[in-house]
């Protein structure tokens, strides 16, 4: 292409969403990993649940209307292999490698290799083999694609939309991950700060690959520290501030000039929404968001980054012109 | 594994000769593959397979519920033609695809070679939707072939034969790259001492073929592949042809009509294309212009290419020249359009339209091959000597009742080349698809080409999907002589577009009228 900030939109719709969806099949074998180890510590106080899972993928409803049980085998079957839950890791696998499929001239050969591997790694798992050793081949195969994708890929347009992509996904899941656990830990507001349940909480960080890089920072649990962590640190990969603040910087290098107006405004639209979320999450704090009360902010947070894909799908996947004359 | 005691074969063998020795050009080959074993063969074989199949140079096979991916099946025992027997080809080739050209520019102009009485107006199909559609246009400098490939056989006296013009889409020549690249890897050491002319240019020829196209005075034109899309079983060869021109591969959604030009739907907006190298049919290009239904066209593209601002590779309309009536006459087309004899030979064809031929059809329908006129992938085709009673009789009733929609030709004997087969080489037939790319001043041909090969035994069906194989094609000069990169133009180059207009504009024949389209045609 003659100028290398431009990219069809369809392939850049393409690669944006076949790398959200390898997060988000990541992200899900990751939080399943940590509650299937949470069963092997049989703690006494806690007794590991399951349907908080599904509550954190907000797929309730589909699970619901097909299953009679919240037990261990059913949402696990629904969360991984289940081809008619959208967000199970095995559909996700399947449309990120069609999405694959139609960019392959744009990608690396290793990128289609490895996101055919995570698909046939799924297609040939069976509802018995649901153990540790499976979901961290999945987060495995997750990571090698981004690290082939991060290794032999231009920093050009096609790797920022990649980046685009996987920054908001991941973003948008250790939202949920927080929102859940911490609704579950302590349901009222008043109970924020007074209770502390270490086992409960080790797992919610461990839900992101947290826990040590926390213990570096904070040393020992506690809830507000947890959430700020997650929040709001600038230098942990998986906290909102992180993310939000690489997919802005991604977002910048793909906005078209002022020569082509629509698409021009469209993307100030998408860079200011974005750029607005930035600064609350860089500029946040954890006490004043838990007690203003902490799912309020992370509903709120879900919706506006909600409206940043929105704004992105608008600015540059979605065709301006509909149809011209022929 | 030794090539020989090889068995003798009743037509002519590709590498052995009829004494039963190698044919010197593949003593080299036959020497290095007695020094392995079966075993060591046969692994090099699958790690060449493997090494397709992960390079994802597959063809996809619909079932009920998913698509699977599958390679062709290559064998690592390559196709060999010496550089004398390749120059001569290439030379036959490329009068042939120049004839053509000619021919369909003919068609959309002044039609002289009929009004010449060369060929019959009854043989050329001018009611069709894409003739009536193309009238008058003439795409940038008069090239309307730009990539085509020619099918040739090898008969039973080792002459080579054009079985097929295809001048719409050819797809094959992604494996022919594949294929080289992998057996680089297969057999190392006899690349290594061998004097193989190189085809790793072909992707740079071919993006030079498609920018020569471009209309107006544009520096860097924009060149897309534009494919069906991702079900299509060729999508491995548009992805792939994409990425080694480094060029977007586009789908018709991502394309409109916009102000007059053909554009691309990009982040940020549109963006003009100029040269589409379309791997999809004529009649699904344009549903405002062609077939209403399509549902894999770009609506307005015929007028945006009837007003010059974007050009089409191939041009429509090169189906005019693609059946198998119009093949019997490529070698009057030759002597009509270019003054010269043709340097390949046809297949004798008897049109069966024409009383003499086919009344000797009638006679001879146990020792014939009758095909429809306008039938590809070897629909309806009736092989004489191992039909039924019956069913030659049906073929007779047929042909007597639309006799303008058969040909018939002799069965030929096809020329085998050895292949692997289980653990020992055996002989299997063979056929050649060689690519040309054409420009305004040059025709680039491909050295060597795709050979399938039939992997059952005295089978003479190469398709792939119906147990057909490949290999590689090897085009190799005697040591000392240094090979010729095709990229040098050479001497006997035809400067064509400086000839086209007056070749079509020359009186051949003496009951010519002139008509006031002739000097533009």
């Amino acid at each position: 292409m003659t100028t290398p900030n431009v990219m069809l939109s369809r392939v850049a719709n393409a690669i944006y969403w076949m790398s959200r969806y390898v997060e988000r099949a990541e992200n899900t074998a990751r939080f399943i990993d940590v509650n299937l180890q949470l069963t092997l510590d049989r703690s006494p106080v806690v007794s590991p649940q399951w349907m908080p899972l599904v509550n954190t993928t907000g797929d309730d409803q589909t699970f619901i209307e097909r299953h009679q049980t919240d037990d261990r085998d059913a949402v696990l079957e629904f969360l991984t292999l289940d081809p008619d839950n959208p967000n199970s890791i095995f559909a996700c696998a399947a449309v990120a490698r069609e999405n694959a499929r139609t960019v392959r001239e744009t990608i690396t050969t290793e990128m289609w290799e490895q996101v055919n591997e995570l698909y046939h790694l799924l297609k040939n798992a069976r509802a018995t083999q649901l153990n540790h050793h499976f979901f961290r081949n999945v987060k495995r195969c997750a990571m090698l694609f981004n690290a082939v994708t991060d290794s032999a890929m231009s920093r050009a347009i096609g790797w920022d939309f990649a980046q685009l992509g996987r920054m908001i996904e991941r973003a948008d899941k250790t939202s949920r991950i927080l929102d859940v656990k911490y609704f579950l830990l302590l349901p009222s507001k008043d109970d924020v700060g007074t209770t502390l349940d270490v086992i409960q909480w080790r797992a919610l960080l461990a839900s992101v690959d947290a826990l040590e890089m926390y213990r570096q920072q904070y040393g020992t649990i506690n809830p507000t520290h947890v959430a700020d962590f997650l929040m709001f640190n600038g230098d942990f990969p998986r906290a909102l501030a992180y993310c939000l603040y690489r997919a802005q910087h991604a977002l910048n290098k793909v906005l078209p000039g002022p020569d082509a107006l629509d698409a021009y405004l469209a993307g100030q639209d998408a860079q200011r929404r974005l750029g607005r979320l930035v600064s609350e999450v860089q500029y946040g704090r954890a006490d004043e968001v838990i007690a203003a009360g902490l799912h309020e902010y992370l509903d709120e947070f879900q919706t506006k980054l909600n409206a940043c894909d929105d704004a992105i799908h608008a600015a540059f996947f979605q065709p301006r012109l509909l149809e011209a004359s022929a | 594994m030794q090539l020989l005691p090889y068995p003798k074969t009743p037509g002519y063998d590709e590498l052995v000769d009829p004494t039963g020795r190698p044919r010197p050009s593949a003593a080299m080959l036959s020497q290095r593959l007695g020094q392995m074993d079966a075993d060591e063969i046969i692994t090099r074989q699958s790690a060449a397979e493997a090494a397709l199949f992960e390079a994802g140079a597959t063809f996809s096979v619909y079932g009920e519920n998913e698509t699977n991916e599958r390679i062709i099946p290559f064998d690592i025992i390559p196709r060999i033609l010496t550089g004398q027997e390749w120059d001569d080809l290439e030379a036959g080739l490329t009068q042939r695809i120049e004839a053509l050209n000619l021919f369909v520019a003919d068609m959309y102009g002044g039609r002289k070679i009929i009004r010449d009485g060369v060929i019959p107006e009854q043989f050329v199909e001018l009611n069709q939707p894409t003739w009536k559609a193309c009238q008058g246009i003439t795409p940038p400098r008069g090239v309307y072939c730009h990539i085509s490939g020619i099918d040739l056989v090898r008969d039973g006296e080792g002459d080579f034969r054009v079985l097929e013009d295809n001048l719409r889409c050819p797809s094959g020549v992604s494996y022919v790259l594949e294929n080289r690249r992998v057996l680089k890897q297969t057999l190392p050491r006899v690349f290594d001492r061998l004097n193989i002319r190189s085809i790793d240019d072909y992707p740079e020829q071919l993006l030079t073929t498609l920018q020569a196209m471009a209309p107006d005075a544009i520096d860097r034109p924009r060149v897309v592949v534009l494919t069906p899309g991702i079900y299509n079983s060729a999508y491995f060869e548009h992805a792939y042809l994409a990425q080694q021109m480094g060029v977007p591969l586009v789908q018709n959604t991502d394309l409109v009509v916009h102000e007059g030009y053909v554009q691309m739907r990009t982040t940020a907006g549109l963006a003009r294309v100029d040269v589409i190298y379309r791997r999809i049919d004529d009649a699904f290009l344009d549903p405002t212009v062609f077939r209403e239904d399509s549902l894999l066209g770009v609506p307005g593209i015929m007028g945006v290419y009837a007003s010059g601002k974007v050009a089409l590779a191939n041009a429509p309309g090169t189906g005019i020249a693609d059946n198998k009536v119009i093949y019997a006459f490529v070698p009057d087309m030759i002597r009509y359009y270019l003054r010269e004899d043709p340097k390949l030979l046809n297949v004798d064809t008897f049109l069966c339209a024409r009383d003499a031929d086919r009344q000797h059809v009638l006679e001879n329908l146990d020792h014939l091959v009758i095909k429809p006129a306008h039938e590809a992938g070897g629909k309806g085709i009736v092989i004489g000597p191992h039909a039924t009673r019956q069913q030659r009789a049906d073929c007779a009733d047929q042909i007597k009742a639309d006799p303008d929609n058969f040909i018939a030709q002799p069965v030929l004997r096809l020329s085998t080349s050895p292949t692997i087969c289980g653990d020992a080489i055996a002989p299997r037939h063979v056929d050649l698809r060689p690519y040309i790319l054409m420009r305004p001043d040059k025709v680039h041909i491909i050295p060597g080409g795709l050979t399938r090969v039939a992997l059952r035994e005295g089978s003479l069906i190469v398709n792939s999907s119906q147990g057909g194989g490949t290999k590689d094609t090897w085009v190799v000069d005697a040591p000392g002589r240094a090979t010729q990169p095709q990229s040098e133009t050479a001497d006997d180059t035809p400067v064509y577009a400086q000839t086209q207009a007056q070749i079509l504009a020359q009186s051949p024949a003496p009951r010519r009228e002139t008509s006031p389209q002739d000097a533009d045609s």
